[in-house]
C-alpha cells in the first residue's frame, strides 16, 4: 500500500460518511424519510454500501496493484497480510486488497443488475397472474413451475455454449431471467389477497384503469415482501456468480470478482485462509448491509410502523 | 332533504334508470347460482334521494356494485337483458374506456367500511386528488389545492395539515369524510352511497349524513342511499325502494312507505324499529331469515315468513301492483289485490 491509496481509501470513508450524514440531516424534514433512517443499522448499511461503490469506481486509486498481475510467483505467493498486501496474496502471487477492490466492480455490478432485472421480471410476472387470474394466471405460474424445476447450471452451461466464455452483460442477463421465479410466486400471492380489497374497488370505482390499479394501489402495498427479496436477491445473485466461478463459466480469468476469488483461494483455503475470507467477508457485508438498508425502505413505505 | 321530485304526468328526466338488473353469481363446487339481484328496477331522478332498503343478503349492495359494473367477474355476471341507463347511454354495453370515464366522474360511489375502503400507504390528499387527476388532468399542485378544499368542504379541521396525514392517524368518522371527499371531487351528478354510515357510531353517523345532505343540495346531485337502517331512510330519503330475496318488494314516497307500508315484508322491518315514544314492550323481529339466494322460495319470496300468506302465495309470484290511487306506490304482493285477506293467522 503507498500513501496514496491510504489517501484515497480514507477520502472514499470519509466521502461515504458524510454523504450519509448529510442525507440524513436533510431526510429529517420529511416524514418518509425520518422513517427510513429510524434504526440506526440502516445509517450504517447504507455508509457501508455507499463506501463499497466509491470504492469500485475509484477502483484505480485504490487499488495499490494490478489486480490481475502476478507479482512474484516464486516469494510472495500466499503471502499473508501485510502493510504492503494489506489483505495478502493469493496463490498466484496476485495482491488480494487490489483483486477485492476491482472484483468489486464485476460482483456489485453483477450482483445489482442482475437483482434488479430478476425481480423487476419477478414483480410484473407475479403482479399479472394474481391480478388477472385464470388461464392468464395458470400459464404463467405453470411456467414459474418449470423454471423452479429446471436446474439453473443446465440453463447457464446452456448460454455457456451458445456465447464463448460469457461477456458481462450475458451473465447478468442469464442470471436475471434465471432468478425471477421465487419473486415471482411471492408477488403473486400478495396481489391475490390485495386484489380483493375495499380500497381496490374503490379504485375501480374512481375511474382507475388496470394499470393505474395495479401500479398504485396493489405493488406498493406489497411493497415490504418485494423488498426484501430484492435485498436477498443481491446476495443469491453474488452467491451464484461465486458458483458460477467455481465451475469455470462465470467471470473469465485472470479478471477478478469475488465469487471467482473465493473458487480460487479455495484450494489453499488451509494455508492461506485469508484468500478466501476476504471476498466472503466483502459478500457478508454487502448481504447485511442491504439488508439493513432493505428494512429502511420497507419502513419508509409503511406509514402504520410504529416506532419499535 | 331535498324537495321531492313531482312525480308530473308526463314523462320526467331519469338520469339513471335500472331495468331487468339480474346479477347472478356461480357458486362453487357447481351448488348452483346465486340469483343476487333477480329483475330489479328503478328510477333515480335528478337531485333526489333515493333509499335502498332490506336485511343483508337482499341485494342492494350487489345492485349498487352493478350499476358501475363492478361485480367481480366470475363469479358474479350481469344478465343479458339488464338496462342500466345513465343520461341515455347504457352502462353495461358501454366499452372500458367510456365506461372509466364515467366512474368517479359523473357517477361516484362511497362504502360501508371508510377502515378499509381507503389505500394504507398513501396520504389522504393523494386520495383524494386522485379522481381529479384521473378525469380532469390536474396538475400535482393544483390537485393538492383541490384535495385541501374537499377537505374543507366536508368539515374537516386543519385540511392544511391533514391532506398529508395517513388513513391510520384519522378516526372513522374523518375517514368516511375523506371517503366523501374523494367521491365528490369531480361534482358527480350521482353518488351511490353503500350503508355510508353502518361501521360508525351513532353521533358520527348523523353527522354524516347531514353532511351528505348540505353536500346534496349544495352541489346538486342524485344519491342512491344504500342502508338497513329504516331510521336513516325516513330523515333523508325522498323515495324509497325495499327489496327482499333479490327482488324489489315495494317501492314509495318515503311519507307514504311510514303510513302507509303495504307489503308484509314493510310492515315487518318498520315493527321491528325501536321507538321511544312507544311504550316499553318486547321488539317486534320478522321470523325466519332471508333463504339462500341459490334457493328462492317458489311463488312470493317471502311467504314463508309472511304472517299472511295463503295457497296462492306459494303458488304464484305476485307482479308489483299500484297501490290504490297513490302515485308511485307500488307493492309486490297479492293484498294489494285481496285486502280483505290481511287478517293475522296467528
Amino acid at each position: 500500500m503507498t500513501l496514496g491509496t491510504w489517501l484515497a481509501l480514507v477520502v472514499a470513508l470519509v466521502v461515504a460518511a458524510e454523504a450519509v450524514r448529510a442525507l440524513r440531516h436533510r431526510g429529517l424534514r420529511s416524514e418518509r424519510w425520518r422513517r427510513f433512517f429510524r434504526q440506526r443499522t440502516t445509517s450504517w448499511g447504507l455508509g457501508i454500501l455507499t463506501f463499497l461503490v466509491i470504492v469500485a469506481l475509484a477502483a484505480p486509486l485504490i487499488a495499490p496493484f494490478d489486480p490481475n498481475k502476478q507479482l512474484d510467483i516464486i516469494h510472495l505467493k500466499n503471502y499473508p497480510p501485510s502493510w504492503t498486501f494489506l489483505l495478502g496474496t493469493d496463490y498466484l502471487s496476485r495482491d488480494l486488497w487490489s483483486r477485492v477492490v476491482y472484483g468489486a466492480r464485476v460482483s456489485l455490478g453483477i450482483g445489482a443488475l442482475g437483482a434488479l432485472m430478476a425481480v423487476s421480471l419477478g414483480t410484473l410476472v407475479g403482479a399479472v397472474a394474481g391480478y388477472y387470474q385464470r388461464w392468464i394466471d395458470a400459464v404463467l405460474m405453470r411456467g414459474v413451475d418449470v423454471g423452479l424445476a429446471l436446474p439453473r447450471i443446465f440453463i447457464l452451461l446452456m448460454a455457456v455454449a451458445l456465447w464463448d466464455g460469457l461477456p458481462f452483460a450475458a451473465l447478468v442477463i442469464t442470471i436475471g431471467l434465471t432468478s425471477w421465479f421465487g419473486t415471482s410466486r411471492l408477488v403473486r400471492a400478495e396481489v391475490l389477497s390485495l386484489r380483493q380489497r375495499d380500497f381496490v374497488v374503490a379504485a375501480h370505482a374512481l375511474g382507475a384503469d388496470t394499470r393505474r390499479v395495479i401500479f398504485r394501489h396493489v405493488l406498493p402495498n406489497a411493497a415490504a415482501p418485494i423488498i426484501v427479496s430484492a435485498a436477498l436477491g443481491v446476495g443469491n445473485v453474488l452467491l451464484l456468480e461465486a458458483s458460477l466461478s467455481f465451475l469455470g463459466i462465470g467471470i473469465k480469468p485472470p479478471g477478478a470478482s469475488w465469487g471467482n476469488m473465493i473458487a480460487d483461494g479455495a484450494s489453499s483455503i488451509y494455508t492461506a485462509p485469508w484468500s478466501t475470507l476476504f471476498p466472503g467477508l466483502a459478500i457478508s457485508l454487502v448481504v447485511m448491509s442491504l439488508n439493513a438498508v432493505a428494512d429502511g425502505v420497507r419502513d419508509a413505505l409503511d406509514p402504520r410502523e410504529e416506532p419499535a | 332533504m331535498t324537495t321531492p321530485p313531482i312525480p308530473t304526468p308526463g314523462a320526467p328526466p331519469v338520469l339513471l334508470r335500472v331495468r331487468n338488473l339480474k346479477t347472478y353469481f356461480v357458486t362453487e363446487h357447481g351448488k348452483g347460482t346465486a340469483r343476487a339481484v333477480d329483475d330489479v328496477s328503478f328510477e333515480l331522478y335528478p337531485g333526489e334521494t333515493l333509499g335502498i332498503v332490506g336485511e343483508s343478503g337482499c341485494g342492494k349492495t350487489v345492485t349498487s356494485l352493478s350499476i358501475l359494473r363492478l361485480v367481480p367477474e366470475p363469479p358474479g355476471h350481469v344478465l343479458p337483458g339488464s338496462l342500466i341507463e345513465f343520461e341515455g347511454r347504457n352502462l353495461l354495453a358501454l366499452p372500458a374506456p367510456e365506461l372509466r370515464a364515467v366512474r368517479g366522474n359523473q357517477i361516484a360511489m362511497i362504502f360501508q367500511e371508510p377502515m378499509t375502503s381507503l389505500n394504507p400507504v398513501f396520504t389522504v390528499g393523494d386520495q383524494i386528488a386522485e379522481a381529479a387527476i384521473i378525469h380532469q388532468h390536474l396538475s400535482r399542485s393544483a390537485a393538492r389545492a383541490r384535495a385541501i378544499e374537499m377537505l374543507r368542504l366536508v368539515g374537516i379541521p386543519d385540511p392544511d395539515e391533514r391532506v398529508d396525514h395517513y388513513p391510520h392517524q384519522l378516526s372513522g368518522g374523518m375517514r368516511q369524510r375523506v371517503m366523501i371527499a374523494m367521491a365528490l371531487v369531480c361534482h358527480p351528478k350521482v353518488l351511490i352511497a353503500d350503508e355510508p354510515t353502518t361501521a360508525l357510531d351513532v353521533t358520527i353517523q348523523a353527522q354524516i349524513l347531514e353532511l351528505l345532505d348540505r353536500l346534496q343540495s349544495e352541489l346538486g346531485m342524485a344519491v342512491l342511499l344504500i342502508t338497513h337502517d329504516l331510521g336513516v331512510v325516513a330523515g333523508h330519503a325522498d323515495r324509497v325502494v325495499v327489496m327482499y330475496a333479490g327482488r324489489v318488494v315495494e317501492t314509495a314516497p318515503t311519507d307514504a312507505l311510514f303510513e302507509r307500508p303495504t307489503h308484509p315484508y314493510t310492515e315487518g322491518l318498520l315493527a321491528a324499529v325501536p321507538r321511544i315514544d312507544a311504550p316499553r314492550a318486547r321488539l317486534h323481529a320478522i321470523p325466519g331469515q332471508v333463504p339462500a339466494a341459490t334457493a328462492w322460495p317458489p311463488g312470493c319470496r317471502f311467504h314463508p315468513r309472511c304472517p299472511y300468506a295463503w295457497e296462492k302465495c306459494a303458488a304464484e309470484e305476485p307482479p308489483l301492483l299500484e297501490v290504490g290511487n297513490e302515485p308511485g306506490h307500488t307493492a309486490r304482493c297479492w293484498l294489494v289485490s285481496e285486502p280483505e285477506r290481511r287478517v293475522l293467522k296467528r
